[in-house]
């Protein structure tokens, strides 16, 4: 018989331990599909390994694919702090997409140092803006933020694919339904010469400094966290709820409208409505391996990129399916989420005693 | 320390044993919550468990009901033959079914269910639900008529108040025939003639063979009510004596292990009004707990007291005066000022020291740290911030001078709220209330579940704000507390509030009668 026994403190070596061996979990579980594939387990996840890491083109690699998940796990991370189930933060990407080829792609000329901040800002405040009404919604009128959220990623969505086949479709463009391409002063550069590699990572991981600055060493960092932690007793001690809730989603949204900023001006050049595979759902397990904290969120995305860009070269390789790195994704998640109980519980096994 | 040199209870006792602890030792790290604690209970006996919080009493009964293992000893409990038989650990289950029953302070029941849905809960298979109702009801109808627990059956337990809903807590294990039933602080929310009832009821169920573990920091009821005490202290069972020879003195000096000094209320002459209330509604009329043409005042260096049985309008005075409700009609002053809406911060700016019913709902953030907690309703002043950042390092140093200051005991301001006892984390509360120097101090069940060193120690700080010239509204059900305390005493029943009366040469019964609706000159 299994017991669980509350802790009264968790150590923090489990902090560390439980989502590690989550992720090392997970890739166990994956064996069986791919045993089941017929293919060779370990070879399969020593190429994933390599494919991930291997060399320093599959590091950039994994870095580039960890960039807009780093700023989707911190709109996530945040927003779950405050126990604001923000679950919108694709739509928010989209909306900041938009907004980086709306103010990016010919609207106003200027130089870099003017123009690159511009479309951040244009962005950040696109997502923002969409996730203040399902805030100012569930504040209000008490409106689930759950369904809203995710409703409108659809929507969102929806109105991307439209703009793309009406008045934002590049002339340019061969008839493919795509944005006309920022201009070179919005781009943001690369990182290192001939790689995919740009400097959205280096905003990312300011980004997710900022937010633990923020939340750890600020008044409105520690309202939000009491807010979050219990808004009844919050309410009692007098802070201002709403007003915190109303900053969450403004500071989720917006950095995940900072994600789809630094897609299309970092890496794509343009809009399409395929630019995100998911990215702001994946922030979702991002943000919970990393146990809501805002620097864990950095290993946490570039482990998640490292599945899918590992899983995809392996996949090539040996001939099994690439959705492998999905059931990677899903198996991390689900055993984080076992592994929460270890943080929370002591577990004991006993044997059960005749009656 | 001679108490455990005292001759054990009556060893002559032809009484049947049917509960027997031995050698039950629990730790939980480097604490030892229970430390072989050797305890025999026969039929029909009433034992007072008495001891401090963190003295080891819960830890005790989790383990006779399954929720924790011990981890050295054994328990062994009568079966249907009068046998002793060992109780597997660890089986709340097994528990049950050997007839143990709990009726606990923070009650379990499923508040979406009625209180005769909660009762039957987990006693019947569903599918058998239908047919076995009416001889369950009627079963229940018995038990209710026989032991005075008055409680409406039909209603979701949600609407009940807190004193109903334990009276369905007790019928819950009358229910199920305990052989074992353990009341931890069963009468912290009744009125005095609710406790004489259950006093009787338990008396005569004991007189039917029940053995009952009496769990109170009431020490006049455990001397009333019980023929045996056991007294645990820092784990340790220090006494288990007859209470005949006892008195209260030194069952709370075995408890608190020094002599408790007694409480004194020097005479005050109250000031100007601090808080007013003029024909005041509070809640809808559809509302359970709400105030109807309520008038009131508190003045400065005066405790006032309100008794009643909660739900009865208290929990509305207390969301006005902490600003978590506003009046519908009638006048509210606060030192002078009209308070209009309901806003909880300003209440605070109005210096209002609220010290909420709930510290675990209202009164704290478990997950954020004692330093934070501490300043919690102070965050945006300029000593614990500027320019938006908090001064970290500033904060701990007060938060560690408040908790040597209010004798919190806790690994330090950086420890979760949520590992301190009940005790401590009032502490915090009152540190955090009481440092401002209130003109106002709310005091809603400031000593609800804490033992008799926090009581005693809430309750000097409260005649300290007094003395300091601060006027305090104390909302309670423990009428020793109110009469201790209250310099006036006023009396809610159904959300109609009675003029204030001056405690001195109040009787105990008027108040109880008033409780229970009856007015104060057909209750005199």
């Amino acid at each position: 018989m299994i017991r669980f026994i509350p802790r009264e403190r968790t150590p923090v070596w489990l902090t560390v331990a439980v989502p590690v061996g989550a992720g090392l979990v997970a890739l166990l579980l994956t064996s069986i599909p791919l045993m089941l594939a017929g293919a060779p387990v370990l070879e399969a996840l020593v190429l994933m390994a390599k494919g991930a890491a291997g060399n320093g083109f599959a590091l950039a690699e994994t870095l580039t694919r960890a960039t807009p998940l780093i700023f989707t796990g911190l709109a996530a991370a945040v927003a779950f702090r405050a126990k604001l189930w923000n679950i919108g933060a694709e739509g928010q990407l989209y909306a900041g997409a938009l907004a980086t080829v709306a103010v990016g792609a010919g609207l106003i000329e200027a130089p870099a140092y003017v123009l690159v901040p511009l479309v951040l800002i244009a962005a950040a405040l696109a997502g923002a803006a969409l996730l203040l009404v399902p805030v100012l919604f569930k504040t209000r009128f008490g409106a689930d933020e759950v369904v809203v959220t995710l409703l409108m990623n659809f929507i969102v969505l929806l109105f991307v694919q439209m703009m793309l086949e009406g008045p934002m479709k590049d002339e340019m463009g061969m008839g493919w339904p795509q944005s006309a391409p920022v201009l070179d002063e919005a781009t943001l550069p690369k990182l290192v010469m001939g790689l995919r590699l740009h400097w959205g990572l280096v905003l990312a991981v300011l980004a997710a400094s900022g937010l633990h600055v923020f939340i750890n060493r600020t008044v409105w960092g520690f309202r939000i966290r009491a807010v979050g932690e219990n808004a009844r007793a919050a309410r009692y001690a007098g802070l201002p709820v709403g007003k915190a809730m109303a900053l969450v989603g403004l500071i989720s949204g917006g950095l995940a409208g900072l994600a789809g900023a630094s897609e299309v001006a970092g890496l794509k050049g343009y809009l399409t409505s395929d630019l995100s595979p998911g990215f702001g759902y994946a922030g979702i397990v991002v943000a919970t391996l990393a146990n809501l904290s805002p620097l864990g969120v950095i290993p946490s995305a570039i482990f998640i990129a490292g599945v899918f860009v590992g899983a995809d070269s392996m996949s090539r390789a040996i001939g099994v399916s690439n959705y492998l790195a999905d059931l990677v994704v899903a198996f991390s998640l689900l055993s984080v989420l076992v592994g929460g109980l270890l943080t929370r519980f002591r577990i004991r096994f006993v044997r059960r005693e005749t009656a | 320390m001679n108490d455990t040199s005292l001759p054990d209870a009556a060893p002559h006792d032809t009484r049947p044993l049917v509960l027997s602890l031995s050698g039950i030792t629990k730790r939980f790290g480097p604490l030892t919550a229970n430390d072989h604690i050797d305890l025999d209970i026969r039929a029909g006996e009433i034992v007072a468990l008495l001891g401090e919080n963190g003295a080891g009493k819960t830890t005790l009964m989790s383990i006779l009901f399954g929720h924790y293992v011990a981890d050295e000893g054994t328990v062994h409990i009568a079966d249907a033959d009068g046998q002793l038989a060992p109780l597997p650990g660890g089986s709340a289950e097994a528990a049950l079914k050997a007839g143990i029953g709990m009726v606990h302070q923070h009650f379990a029941l499923a508040e979406n269910l009625t209180g005769f849905e909660n009762i039957l809960l987990g006693t019947l298979p569903l599918w058998s639900l239908a047919p076995r109702r009416g001889a369950a009801r009627s079963k229940i109808e018995r038990l209710m008529a026989e032991s005075g627990l008055a409680a409406d059956l039909d209603v979701p337990v949600a609407q009940l108040s807190v004193g109903e809903q334990q009276r369905i807590e007790i019928l819950k294990a009358l229910y199920r025939d305990v052989r074992v039933l353990i009341l931890d602080e069963p009468t912290a929310v009744l009125t005095p003639q609710e406790a004489d009832g259950l006093a009787a009821t338990v008396r005569a169920l004991a007189g039917k063979g029940l053995a009952v573990i009496f769990i109170s920091h009431k020490l006049h009821e455990v001397l009333a009510l019980c023929e045996r005490v056991v007294v645990l202290r820092g784990g340790a069972k220090v006494a288990d004596r007859p209470t005949a020879g006892s008195n209260r003195a030194s069952l709370a000096e075995l408890m608190v292990g020094r002599a408790i000094p007694p409480r004194e209320r020097p005479p005050s002459t109250p000031g100007a009004p601090i808080l007013s209330l003029r024909a005041v509604d509070v809640g809808a009329p559809t509302q359970r707990d709400r105030l109807e043409g309520a008038s009131l005042e508190v003045r400065m260096g005066e405790i006032v007291g309100i008794a009643g049985v909660s739900g009865n309008g208290q929990g509305a005075l207390a969301a006005l005066v902490a600003g978590l409700a506003g009046a519908h009609a009638g006048e509210v002053t606060i030192n002078g000022a009209p308070v209009t809406r309901a806003d909880p911060a300003a209440r605070i700016a109005a210096r209002v020291g609220r010290i909420p019913e709930d510290r675990h709902r209202d009164g704290t953030i478990g997950a954020l740290s004692v330093a934070e907690n501490y300043v919690l309703e102070t965050i945006a002043a300029p000593e614990n911030q500027g320019a938006g950042i908090l001064k970290r390092a500033a904060i701990r140093v007060r938060a560690a001078q408040a908790i040597a200051a209010y004798d919190v005991r806790c690994p330090g301001p950086d420890a979760a709220i949520r590992a301190l006892s009940g005790g401590n984390m009032q502490k915090v509360v009152l540190a955090r209330v009481l440092e401002r120097e209130p003109l106002l101090v709310l005091a809603h069940q400031p000593t609800r579940g804490l033992d008799i060193g926090a009581t005693t120690d809430v309750h000097r700080r409260l005649l300290a704000a007094r003395a300091r010239g601060a006027g305090v509204l104390l909302i309670s059900e423990d009428l020793d507390e109110l009469f201790a305390l209250s310099d006036r005493i006023a009396v809610v029943h159904a959300g109609h509030l009675s003029p204030a009366m001056e405690s001195e040469g109040l009787d105990v019964r008027t108040v109880g009668l008033m409780m229970a609706g009856h007015a104060a000159d057909e209750a005199a």
